[in-house]
């Protein structure tokens, strides 16, 4: 992508600040129908998939996610790629590719390379893509745990943004991944709770709420006008010990 | 620069400078004011069109980016002269009160019944749920659905 040009997926972000003339893109690369990057093979999730797509045929949590985006309109036109480019820390895809470890491939004239999300993802709304680099796939690790589980908190059912997301994964050997959105500037793994967790086999009323305790301690939200640091705080723990139960059952 | 594209089955080719959304050039450019400009971020739904194949918000496409596609508005859903299905079903369960939000119900809704042509009650609420209604009509919206849905189309 030539410099000073700006990617256009489903416009679901870039159109809303053309709109309201935040930004005046002068040449604009238009992707959405752009086969390659509308290609999925196994892991490989290219950057034009759309919402539509991932609540049909994705992992179970990215699909529980997809599910709960914006509106049949919104979910029609909105991409993966989209979602990873605008890098807000309340994107509903991103705390499942935090919880599996997922990379972003970029492609540029130089050629690609890939960088694991915590590498990608460097603060609110901020990326390490290169503006001439094309975001052309989430690559996700071959093997996915079994339980996984999506859920956010917010006011509302449909068209809202949420106060904080939340991804649990637990695998056979009870390896337990947490990834939450909206309470700190990129999205985060609570990795003390992941620790406590993953080596009790069947965790306990005790376990549980030294779990819930842990995540909390470990968000570091602020308190704007969707909701306050405290609540935020309280309420990680306790959607991250529910996705858990979940996960154990 | 110059748009060509198919709008409601015709060939069409509309002049636009700048960023401007299809809504815009639907509206200013081609001179269809059916798809209505209320919020201009994708909340309302009074912009839906359907865009190759894909129920969206016109509002959050750029015109340019529509060169060589099918674009259907709400002017497109049925004949001249005759009403579609579901704005009979609109007009008969008098789901229309200033009318503002009502062309994009009817986008929407045809896309819902073309899918799923006896929807469930909630499976129209989850569809719909892109389209707000500033005279809060939603009763008599749904009633319509639910009617057209038992009907079958
Ligand atoms: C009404 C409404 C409701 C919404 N609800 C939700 C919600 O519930 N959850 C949620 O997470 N988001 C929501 N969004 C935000 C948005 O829909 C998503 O972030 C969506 O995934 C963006 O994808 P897009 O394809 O539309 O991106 P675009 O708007 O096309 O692009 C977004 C950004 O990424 C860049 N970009 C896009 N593709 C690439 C690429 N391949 N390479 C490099 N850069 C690229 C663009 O330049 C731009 O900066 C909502 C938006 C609206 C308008
Ligand atoms: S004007 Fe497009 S959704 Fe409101
Ligand atoms: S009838 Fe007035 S906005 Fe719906």
């Amino acid at each position: 992508m030539g410099e000073g040009a700006t990617a256009l997926a489903g416009g679901t972000d870039l159109m809303v600040e053309v709109n309201f003339g935040h930004t005046r893109p002068e040449n604009v690369v238009a992707l959405r129908r752009v086969e390659e990057l509308a290609q999925w093979e196994g892991g490989r999730i290219g950057a034009g998939v759309t919402w539509r797509r991932l609540e049909r045929d994705g992992p179970r949590a990215l699909a529980q996610a997809a599910r709960t985006v914006g509106s049949p309109q919104i979910r029609n036109a909105g991409t993966l790629g989209g979602n990873v480019g605008t890098a807000s820390p309340a994107g509903d895809g991103l705390p499942f590719l935090a919880a599996v470890d997922a990379s972003i491939e970029l492609a540029s004239e130089s050629g690609r390379r890939t960088l694991r999300w915590d590498d990608f993802f460097i603060g609110v709304k901020k990326t390490a893509r290169r503006p001439d680099e094309l975001i052309s796939a989430i690559q996700l690790p071959e093997a996915l745990p079994d339980r996984q589980e999506f859920a956010k908190i917010g006011v509302r059912n449909a068209m809202v943004i949420a106060t904080v997301y939340c991804v649990v994964t637990r695998a056979e050997d009870g390896e337990t991944r947490v990834a939450l959105g909206s309470v700190a500037p990129t999205t985060i793994r609570a990795r003390r709770a992941e620790e406590l967790i993953s080596s009790v086999a069947s965790p306990g009323e005790e376990d549980l709420r030294e779990f819930a305790r842990l995540v909390s301690e470990e968000v570091t939200p602020i308190t704007d006008h969707r909701s306050t640091e405290q609540y935020r705080r309280h309420s990680s723990g306790v959607l991250a010990r529910r996705l858990l139960e979940r996960c154990l059952r | 620069m110059i748009v060509s594209f198919k709008l409601n089955g015709e060939e069409t080719t509309a002049r636009v400078t700048g960023p401007l959304s299809l809504l815009d050039m639907l509206r200013d450019e081609v001179g269809l004011p059916g798809s209505k400009s209320a919020c201009e971020q994708g909340e309302c739904g009074s912009c839906s069109i359907v865009l190759d194949g894909e129920l969206v918000c016109s509002c959050l496409v750029l015109a340019g980016d529509v060169e060589g596609s099918e674009v259907t508005t709400v002017e497109g859903v049925a004949g001249a002269d005759v009403l579609h299905p579901v704005q009979e079903a609109m007009h008969e369960a008098g789901a229309v009160q200033c009318g503002f939000c009502t062309p994009g119900f009817v986008v929407a809704a045809v896309d819902l019944f073309e899918s799923n042509p006896s929807p469930t009650t909630s499976e129209i609420k989850e569809a719909l749920a892109g389209n707000i209604c500033r005279c809060t009509g939603y009763g008599a919206i749904i009633r319509a659905f639910e009617q057209l849905a038992g009907r079958g189309t």
